[in-house]
């Protein structure tokens, strides 16, 4: 009996790439996932520190992929690879700061790479053609091939009878009559056989995985961009943009003021890091500065935060201000009205 | 046979199983690593990603927002 080929699977944690992933099974494939970290990735625990959110189950998606196909799972950390994909998009980016097309051409190559050191085959994605207005219109897909160095080892089982026979196809490795032809933006094709599987509570098939398509983590990106004058970033900046209310009163200046005691206590982990503003007459929010406060700033910084405290309707709230110097102050302040906090401050 | 430790804690997942994962690849065998964790997270997704991959779980717990997850290395 031969020894069965083996197929590298781009596994994000949505329906697609757990079909994809099961048809080559379904064919005798010996399939394992890959999974990329990029630090931008929308996870069931970074929604977590929201206590709003702590009734959602606490899963990670692609391990969940990987249970329900009894396949090995090896996730990798691009985070630093990956910044140059994010600040110099070749292809440029989509509705929002998405780099849709490079970033796929990047997973892609990581994956050739990977499979190249593990005696892997050749790759499959769960990609269908038209369904996704950036990265898999059926003209870029072959920019995919192109610009990632793939060649032909790269099979969509879900959509290869629309396209060209890969050499998996063509050296009968698959048998390319069982492969699928979906395309478009529907749905419900996936859905069927999702069914017929047997899969259940999957990830929402029209859920996107990337904080970077989102409209509000994206300006806060750029604002994060424009105020430091460089297109850069690092981790904590990223997981950061994804917690709190975000306020910006002056160009030196950015307000991290958190809605809940779940971002609280994720916050509280960035005390050494950041000056910060804690409310000490009453309860209210954990807010850290993100820049170098005036004597002047901390007075204004120190009345917004207490406006989110449950002191908003009094006359003083007392606060404590901590500088990164670790100099701690204490201030009387009268809470800032809402009508006083400017609309364009909210990055 | 030989005793890990590793200190996963302030970190959010997935970075505790990938932090884990690039842990017990460098070990052998029927060793033992015990995971210390803050992102509770980590409860669901270590023992996971240990399912898949064939490591068995030893032991885990929570106790005031610290989690930890002892962990033998399977083939």
């Amino acid at each position: 009996m031969s020894t069965p080929r083996k197929a590298v699977a781009l596994i994000s944690g949505g329906l697609d790439s757990l079909l994809a992933a099961r048809l080559m099974l379904e064919q005798g494939i010996h399939v394992e996932g890959i999974n990329f970290y990029t630090g931008f990735c929308v996870e069931g625990h970074t929604h977590a520190i929201r206590k709003k959110d702590k009734k959602k189950p606490k899963r990670n998606n692609a391990l969940w992929s990987a249970e329900q196909l009894g396949i090995k799972l090896h996730i990798l950390d691009i985070i630093d690879e990956y910044k140059d994909v994010v600040i110099n998009p070749k292809h440029g980016y989509g509705a929002n700061m998405n780099p849709c097309l490079d970033c796929k051409i990047f997973m892609v190559g990581k994956a050739k790479q990977w499979m190249e050191e593990n005696g892997f085959d050749f790759i499959i994605t769960g990609e269908v053609v038209g369904q996704r207005p950036m990265s898999q219109r059926k003209d870029l897909l072959p920019v995919v091939v192109r610009e990632s160095g793939v060649d032909d080892l790269l099979l969509r089982p879900l959509c290869a009878q629309n396209l060209e026979p890969t050499l998996p196809e063509r050296e009968g490795w698959v048998d390319r009559d069982k492969l699928l032809d979906f395309h478009g933006r529907n749905r419900k094709p996936q859905m069927a056989l999702a069914k017929e599987f047997g899969f259940e509570d999957y990830a929402s098939p029209a859920g996107g995985c990337c904080f970077l398509t989102d409209k509000s983590y994206s300006s806060k990106l750029v604002d994060l961009w424009q105020a430091r004058d460089k297109k850069e970033y690092e981790l904590d900046d990223i997981m950061l943009l994804k917690v709190g209310r975000h306020i910006r009163p002056a160009p030196h200046y950015k307000l991290i003021v958190s809605r809940e005691d779940g971002e609280n206590k994720f916050l509280n982990g960035y005390r050494k890091q950041f000056s910060t503003i804690e409310i000490k007459s009453h309860n209210g929010p954990l807010t850290l500065v993100d820049g170098v406060l005036s004597d002047e700033d901390a007075i204004q910084a120190a009345r917004i935060a207490a406006r989110f405290s449950q002191g908003r309707e009094e006359e003083s709230v007392t606060v404590k201000v901590t500088r990164l110097n670790g100099n701690e102050s204490m201030l009387d302040v009268l809470p800032m009205p809402p009508s006083e906090i400017k609309k364009e401050w909210y990055v | 046979m030989s005793n890990y430790q590793l200190d996963a804690r302030n970190s959010l997942c997935p970075m505790p199983v990938i932090k884990t994962q690039n842990k017990v690849n460098e070990l052998e065998i029927g060793d033992t690593l015990e995971v210390t964790c803050t992102d509770p997270g980590a409860l669901s997704d270590i023992p996971a990603w240990c399912r898949i991959n064939g490591h068995q779980i030893i032991d885990s717990s929570e106790n005031n927002g610290i989690v930890v997850i002892k962990i033998r290395v399977g083939e």
